[in-house]
């Protein structure tokens, strides 16, 4: 009745499982209470679960990935330590749970933390930059983003119903096959991937199309911001890739659920097709997080140097050579799997070709600064802080790339300490600047600085503590993934790493006070006009938070940073331009759809991880009802009235002219 | 902080307990000393210190890439800092430059010695992946010795089809003598990995690769594989003894006689998983053994025995 | 015609490229675009929208295809020991199946031929007829595969069935999925009449099926063609 389900597969023996367990359970279920108790469902139902508004789903991924990478960081702290007291000792942690701990750790970052911090921005920033009111297709956005979210819930159940895989986080054959991995674990991860990927390929193709085809008048390609073109890059890879890592999942599903041979050791399975197929996904994967992240460091870098970003169009063509030359590096991840010199050197040239193009957006930054006057505040911070660390973590990939280095570092500490380099510096600080950038415009009020400058110093301090020492360690040998290991020749290494991740718990302390602090603060951080920052694109014309339609009436672009020109005009001529002719403005209707089919989804997944037959067909039968019943409504739009239009309009001009009035006479 | 030069039973010499003024800045003069100290002399025994040719040769490209990376990185970092510092709005010195936002010569620069040193950096890369291709023979007026490796879970099984002896998590060569591996998994994929002699390359069933190591002179090295494959991963790790050539001819003799023989039914039994195995020997080896386990006439090993799916299972430990 | 068409569908003229300075300068921002060309004239139309949205998943979804096809060009000759290409297939039953396909697709764009004329009824019998193929050709597909299991040569046998299986079985997945979205298109057409709306759907579905089509034509070239001479 329960397929393989039984009261067994909660781990009542394990303490450290069932302890965790049950303290996000419970934290769950007091959240769930308060909410419903205090009366908010019906609010958080209308405005957000069922809310088409790029801003308020941009909102709610950013959230999925900031809770995420929380969890994702525990599972580091535990990893760390553990390594940290396993010298010649067995540790805390027995390797069948150390093992799904280091799986989950790499899933959890990359999918669920990564992923939609980066696609939240997204979400939230483009069509604001891009001057329009939603993305081209707002109910499949909001479809994504609970799929997404399905695919987090999955992996979250396994550490309370049944286990992880313990296989990596990329889970290869033969190990993931049933033979070496008979239990539920790898299905876990199998089934939120492939539900989550579908979730990610339409936020791919709707941003393309909202990038490509939906821009505010006057706007050409070469007049949109940096972001949206590494926007545009990373969703054009995500097009590309995420339907390769939908096969092959799906392939191994195959093996696993109908005793397929693709990659079996018997049969004629080929265990080298999965390692292939799976990095032709997995390079450009690292590239769909980290374009965007180079694009929050230009809008931000630009903004605080007071300057517009140094050699536009250089960085147009850096973008689009990275998001080419992507495709044609994956080798470099399995060089020694043996596939002889020929192939090898191609692949580690076209590796070290792109970082050419990476090498000069590091410059256009650098002469972005030049001449600029540079403010310190948080976000800068983060930005210099990745200008620093990423060269580092650029150069030891540079250094990974060439095969006779690789063939002695591969798989090692080394290696960790690289890609967490880049990563961490790359992706992880650009999330941060960019959710501190962007927090007024989303909420209404800052965050507060000196957390914020707190939490990047430890950040930072953190990191080079942790991951120095880890470069060291691979080059005397030390291989990844070890539960416990017996060189002393690693030890002191090791117990450094130990104490830099207590220095990150303290950053990620930092991190939740700031949050806690400035809303309690809030009214002293309150930003009156929209335009905290002094900002040079469009976002920054609106109020903060933008009325639902975001724009009273689409604003004429003339020219690049087209926000900056119109202050300018008006700081001149010490009034804004003339009041527009208000109409009333149609906009999509809220649409329960995309919860709902990721319960459904949800339901689905769960029930073939588990065998429950049954269950899966009703699933997939009711996800199919939603989706006819979904098509089948004829109200679509909405409409605002003009005078509604008119009156968010005037006061976000009255704002603007009260700002105007008070910084009469300053220079422009 | 282990090293015994600095953190003595009787604490520092009485003379700089306390620490007069003008010794301080000696102090934090020492402190980089020590990190570098302990640096160099942490290096030893890794991929920094290699045993053997191949060995040297990675060391040697891994170095020189380096070197060539840090002309361009230790400069771009020093500019991003001193950039920073010298814009920031309160310098009232530097020159606000607003419409600075294109200069050819700065593309020309920023794209250019971006693309010469990659193109050094691939002829680097081409004709150090031909030289240390594994498959390659290394150059020696020595007869390479053959050594077959068979990776299990959780242990190496390394048959000498010459002598036709066998041995388990212990792998006995004579030094300054090639050596010519054929690797094969029995079970999932794994990689055959010395650091201080070298290249690695990985293991996976039905089919073979190849390496080739010598190590230069007598010492014992540390091995392990390199990529993760269940449960007992983090005991396969086996020890590498170069002994003298007559040391290993004796080493030969002795192994054949004592321990059991290697054949179909011995390795169905070795098959089973087990971790932490202590290392033993085999006097005597079936000729096509090796062989059976690589075309998959021996079928791939079991994977954990479990009557149902979700019941977590310690693999046997033998120590 | 309704509120939402834009200018240029009210005036007829499909092809202007540029933007309108009337509308897009007039500070009004609803600058609807003729064509879109550099996309100047602010958003371009929903039908625009739509269908490029819907041309973009359709190559998402030849990537994953190709996925597939690569799979099968590695593993075409990893038989195991059993059977082969040659020895499976049966060319009259795959030749059949190639013709209801096209035929389907033909009488998918003899509906769109009505859809323009606005003619429900013959509309409505096209895609059935559509339908109705494309049921004869999964039926067929199914009689193979049945028949290859019971021959002992189910996807479980080699690397190159499960190969053979999976790449074949994917587009029938979707030309299954394409039937329960004709059935709903036309539950939708009937209810609710050429709607601006449901018009864009057809086009899209008109898309998705042609698009089978194709990648029939290079499954039925890589696999069966190909693979008959293996």
């Amino acid at each position: 009745m329960f397929g393989k389900l039984t009261w067994d597969v909660v781990p009542w023996s394990q303490p450290i499982p069932l302890v965790a367990g049950s303290v996000v359970v419970l934290i769950v279920l007091a959240t769930l209470a308060w909410v419903v108790l205090k009366g908010y469902l019906p609010y958080l139902w209308r405005e957000w679960i069922t809310s088409v508004d790029h801003k308020r789903i941009g909102v709610m991924y950013t959230l999925l990935g900031v809770v995420m990478l929380l969890r994702g960081f525990i599972d580091a702290l535990m990893m760390r330590s553990q390594q940290a007291v396993a010298f010649r000792a067995a540790g805390y942690l027995p390797p069948e749970h150390y093992d799904q701990i280091f799986s989950a750790h790499g899933t959890i970052m990359i999918f669920f933390a990564a992923m939609p911090i980066v696609i939240g921005l997204m979400n939230f920033v483009v069509p604001l930059q891009l001057g329009v009111r939603d993305v081209a297709f707002p109910t499949l956005n909001s479809t994504s983003l609970w799929l997404t979210a399905t695919g987090a819930l999955l992996v979250n159940i396994s550490l309370v119903v049944g286990e992880f895989a313990r296989t990596g986080w990329l889970v290869y054959p033969p190990l993931s096959e049933l033979p070496y991995s008979p239990s539920v674990g790898v299905d876990y991860y199998l089934w939120a991937l492939l539900i989550s990927g579908v979730g990610t390929l339409m936020t791919g193709i709707n941003f393309v199309t909202t990038i490509l085809k939906i821009r505010a008048p006057g706007m050409s390609y070469l007049r949109m911001t940096i972001f949206c073109w590494t926007a545009l890059a990373s969703s054009l890879l995500i097009i590309a890739a995420f339907p390769i890592l939908t096969a092959t999942l799906g392939m191994l599903a195959l093996d696993r659920y109908l005793g397929f041979h693709f990659f079996t050791n018997d049969a004629g399975g080929n265990m080298m097709m999965f390692i292939n197929l799976i990095w032709a996904w997995g390079h450009p994967e690292v590239y769909i997080l980290v374009l965007p992240a180079f694009g929050i460091f230009s809008e931000v870098i630009s903004t605080f140097s007071g300057k517009p970003l140094f050699n536009y169009r250089s960085m147009v063509a850096a973008t689009m050579a990275i998001c080419l030359i992507s495709f044609l590096v994956w080798l470099h991840h399995f060089f020694t799997m043996g596939a002889g010199a020929d192939v090898n050197a191609f692949f580690g040239i076209t590796t070290s070709i792109i970082a050419v193009p990476t090498g000069v957006k590091i410059y256009n930054w650098l002469f972005t600064m030049y001449g600029g006057r540079i403010r310190f505040t948080t976000p800068m911070l983060w930005s210099l802080g990745f200008l620093v660390t990423f060269v580092i973590g650029g150069m030891t990939g540079v250094l990974l790339a060439v095969p006779p280095a690789d063939f002695v570092l591969h798989n090692s500490l080394f290696l960790v300490a690289h890609f967490h380099n880049v990563i961490i510096a790359g992706v992880v600080f650009a999330a941060f600047a960019g959710i501190t950038y962007w927090f007024p415009k989303a909420f209404g009020f800052k965050l507060d600085e000196g957390w914020g400058k707190a939490a990047f110093w430890l950040s930072l301090l953190g990191f080079y503590v942790v991951f120095m020492p880890l470069y060291v360690a691979g080059l005397l040998g030390m291989t990844r993934r070890l539960q416990h290991y017996d060189v002393a020749a690693w030890r002191p290494w090791v117990l450094i790493a130990g104490i830099g991740i207590v220095i990150m718990m303290a950053a990620a302390a930092c991190q939740v006070i700031q949050f806690v602090v400035s809303v309690r603060r809030r009214d002293e951080l309150r930003d009156e006009t929209g335009d905290p920052w002094d900002g040079r694109s469009l976002e920054w014309s609106t109020t903060s938070p933008p009325p639902p339609f975001n724009f009273a009436v689409l604003p004429n672009v003339g020219g690049e940073d087209p926000y900056w020109e119109i202050k300018r005009r008006a700081i001149e001529a010490q009034r804004l331009s003339a009041e527009p002719k208000y109409e009333p403005i149609e906009m999509p209707r809220n649409s329960p759809t995309g919860f709902i089919t990721a319960f459904f989804a949800t339901m689905t997944g769960f029930a073939l991880i588990w065998h429950i037959w049954w269950m899966v067909a009703l699933g997939v039968v009711a996800a199919y009802a939603v989706f006819v019943w979904f098509a089948w409504r004829d109200a679509v739009e909405y409409s605002i009235p003009a005078e509604e239009v008119a009156h968010y309009d005037r006061e976000r001009r009255r704002a603007r002219e009260q700002w105007l009035a008070q910084h009469a006479g300053q220079p422009a | 902080m282990l090293d015994p030069r600095y953190v003595g039973g009787d604490g520092p010499p009485r003379d700089r307990r306390r620490i007069p003024p003008q010794g301080r800045p000696r102090l934090l003069l020492r402190l980089p000393a020590a990190l570098i100290v302990l640096l160099v002399g942490g290096c030893s025994g890794g991929v920094l210190d290699p045993q053997g040719p191949i060995g040297a040769a990675n060391r040697l490209i891994l170095l020189n890439a380096l070197g060539i990376m840090l002309v361009i990185v230790v400069p771009t970092i020093i500019a991003i800092l001193i950039f920073a510092w010298w814009f920031r709005a309160s310098n009232t010195r530097a020159s606000y430059r607003p419409d600075f936002v294109y200069s050819g010569g700065i593309e020309m620069v920023v794209w250019g010695i971006p693309i010469l040193t990659i193109m050094f950096l691939g002829g680097v890369t081409w004709i150090g992946s031909h030289d240390l291709d594994p498959f390659k023979p290394i150059a020696s007026p020595e007869k390479p010795v053959e050594v077959q490796v068979v990776s299990l879970d959780w242990k190496w099984l390394f048959i000498y089809p010459d002598e036709s002896v066998a041995s388990v998590n212990e792998l006995v060569v004579p030094a300054e003598v090639p050596v010519h591996f054929s690797l094969t998994s029995a079970s999932v994929m794994n990689m055959f990995f010395v650091p201080q002699l070298g290249t690695m390359i990985a293991t996976m069933n039905g089919m073979v690769t190849q390496l080739h190591l010598a190590a230069d002179k007598p010492g014992e090295f540390y091995g392990q594989s390199a990529q993760y494959s269940g449960g007992g991963f983090s005991d396969m790790n086996f020890t590498v003894r170069a002994v003298p050539q007559d040391a290993f001819a004796q080493w030969v003799a002795t192994t054949r006689q004592s321990g059991s023989a290697l054949d179909r039914t011995s390795y169905l039994a070795l098959c089973q998983q087990s971790s932490n195995v202590r290392p033993f020997t085999y006097r005597a080896v079936d000729a096509g053994l090796f062989n059976a386990i690589a075309s998959q006439q021996l079928p791939p090993c079991p994977g954990p025995n479990i009557e149902r799916a979700g019941v977590t299972v310690r693999p046997r430990s033998e120590r | 015609m309704s509120a939402t068409d834009t200018p240029f569908e009210r005036a007829g003229e499909p092809y202007r490229v540029g933007r309108d300075r009337e509308w897009a300068s007039a500070g009004a921002g609803r600058g609807y675009v003729y064509a879109t060309g550099h996309g100047e004239g602010g958003p371009a139309s929903k039908r625009v929208i739509v269908g490029y949205g819907f041309w973009i998943f359709l190559l998402s979804d030849i990537v994953m295809f190709s996925a597939f096809f690569a799979a099968h060009a590695v593993l075409q000759t990893a038989t195991a020991g059993g059977p082969s290409g040659r020895e499976l297939f049966n060319l009259w039953s795959i030749v059949a199946q190639t013709a209801f396909l096209l035929i389907s697709s033909f009488t998918c764009g003899l509906s769109a031929v009505a859809t323009e004329a606005r003619n429900q009824l013959w509309t409505q019998v096209a895609l059935l007829v559509t339908g109705l193929f494309g049921l004869a050709f999964l039926v067929l597909e199914g009689r193979d595969f049945a028949s290859m299991v019971m021959q002992g040569a189910g996807p479980d046998r080699s690397a190159f069935l499960s190969s053979l299986f999976a790449v074949v079985g994917l587009h029938g997945l979707h030309v299954s999925a394409g039937l329960l979205w004709l059935g709903t298109m036309m539950a939708q057409v009937f209810v609710k009449g050429f709607r601006p709306d449901i018009l864009r759907r057809l086009v899209c579905f008109n898309l998705f099926w042609h698009a089978l089509d194709i990648i029939w034509v290079a499954l039925f070239t890589v696999v069966y063609l190909i693979g008959l001479g293996r």
